[in-house]
């Protein structure tokens, strides 16, 4: 083992090359290296907050879902239980008409069969004068024989 | 391929010799014909190879680097953009792990020694014979590609990190607070020198593991290789065996001289870590 100057320019050149990488290749690349560290942990903290603002949302999107079917059987339920009423409403009204009609009817047909009365009691009681005045061979004077004859038609 | 050698011994010499630069014995300077030529003009030469390949990696090292840095940014990176985030992220993360401090400077030390190292070590992998071809052919008596099996090289880097150790550690602990470390700590005060003397080996011993732990393999690496390669020159069945084992060596090396760069590192960040804390 020969030493010679080799080794002072050994360490005059080592010194050179170790100030050279400590001012000009070891910042930039390491500086490079953290900020693209900071963005990768930037990115992926995006992605959590993208993921976790999705599910979210999901639950959002599944909580208004809920809540418009819901409303809508809320609405449905209240038009069926308005047609219902509706319905009820109107059969209550065609029965009452119906009754109405009904008694209108049979006053008339009362009514009606009073006038029939009236009428065959008279024709009875017409036919009975005129009965009666065919027996007797003569004529009644129906004036004179007017309150027999009303009596006997109220009779009738 | 030893043919052109005198015999097998001469060839690893060669192999394992430095291309130096210094003043020779007569007072002019050139390049060292040989191993006395080299012991001849003692400290005050280089060994031109390893220097040569050492900054050339390194600043292969920094300028591809440094390309990636230019063009850093947080949004989707691609291809070589990719690998040095990859091994931005793998020291920042070793750093991280075992330095408890803060500093601006021991991740990128880590980086560089690293990296650096890696592709000082990857010269091992290419042929042994190769690169000396090619020096003969460029009329170079020696050239050895493999820096990291300089020695000056490996101590180079681990006093630097020495350097830094002491630094830190007065920085971090003042003047005061680091001799007290070094004087007061294993025993009682009156054994102070004892105790200097323990810390002192143990401080001591932190460059010299570094570097030499580094060297030891790669020298070991490199030898093998040669010893395989001789085995080219011994016929057609050793010569494939050769090529066997020198294939199963050198996937083998890749893990060791990743496992190397990665163990300079790591020591480099203990030993920092280490300096700086304050309690003990």
């Amino acid at each position: 083992m020969n030493f010679n100057a080799t080794l002072i320019g050994q360490m005059i050149t080592f010194a050179i090359f170790v100030w050279f990488c400590m001012k000009y290749i070891w910042p930039p690349l390491i500086a490079a290296l953290e900020e693209r560290n900071a963005r990768i942990s930037e990115g992926l903290a995006a992605a959590q907050r993208g993921q976790q603002d999705l599910e979210e949302a999901e639950i959002k999107v599944k909580e208004s879902f809920n809540e418009a079917k819901a409303q809508a059987q809320e609405i449905i339920n209240q038009a069926q239980k308005r047609a219902n009423e509706i319905v009820d409403e109107a059969k209550d009204a065609a029965r009452e008409e119906a009754e109405k009609t009904k008694a209108a009817a049979s006053v008339e047909i009362d009514q009606q069969i009073t006038a029939a009365r009236e009428q065959l009691r008279k024709e009875v009681s017409s036919i009975a004068l005129a009965g009666a005045e065919q027996i007797l061979k003569r004529e009644v004077d129906a004036k004179a024989h007017a309150a027999v004859l009303d009596e006997l038609v109220a009779q009738l | 391929m030893a043919g052109s050698y005198a015999n097998s011994g001469e060839y690893i010499k060669h192999h394992l010799t430095n291309l130096t630069f210094g003043q020779k014995a007569d007072g002019s300077w050139g390049i060292a014909h040989g191993a006395d030529e080299i012991a001849e003009m003692g400290f005050w030469s280089i060994n031109l190879d390893s220097m040569a390949f050492s900054i050339g990696l390194g600043v292969l090292f920094l300028w591809a680097f440094h390309r990636a840095a230019k063009k850093a940014s947080s949004d989707a990176p691609t291809g070589w953009q990719n690998f040095v985030e990859m091994m931005i992220q793998f020291i920042d993360e070793s750093v991280r792990g075992s330095y408890s401090g803060k500093s601006a400077l021991v991740a990128p030390l880590g980086l560089t020694i690293f990296v650096w190292i890696f592709l000082l070590n990857l010269m091992d992998l290419i042929a042994v014979d190769l690169v000396p071809w090619i020096g003969g052919l460029m009329g170079l008596s020696y050239l050895k590609i493999v820096p990291t099996t300089d020695p000056n090289i490996t101590f180079g880097l681990s006093l630097g990190v020495f350097v830094l150790v002491i630094y830190y550690s007065i920085k971090m602990k003042g003047p005061g607070g680091f001799f007290a470390e070094l004087a007061f700590h294993p025993f009682p005060k009156y054994m102070l020198p004892v105790n200097l003397i323990l810390e002192g080996v143990t401080l001591i011993a932190k460059p010299v593991s570094l570097a030499l732990r580094l060297f030891g393999n790669m020298y070991a690496g490199e030898m093998i290789f040669i010893l395989i390669a001789l085995m080219y020159g011994g016929g057609i069945a050793l010569g494939i065996f050769g090529g066997f084992l020198q294939l199963g060596w050198a996937i083998f090396h890749i893990l060791v001289i990743t496992l190397q760069a990665f163990i300079f590192m790591t020591l480099t960040i203990v030993y920092l870590d280490m300096a700086s804390q304050t309690d003990h």
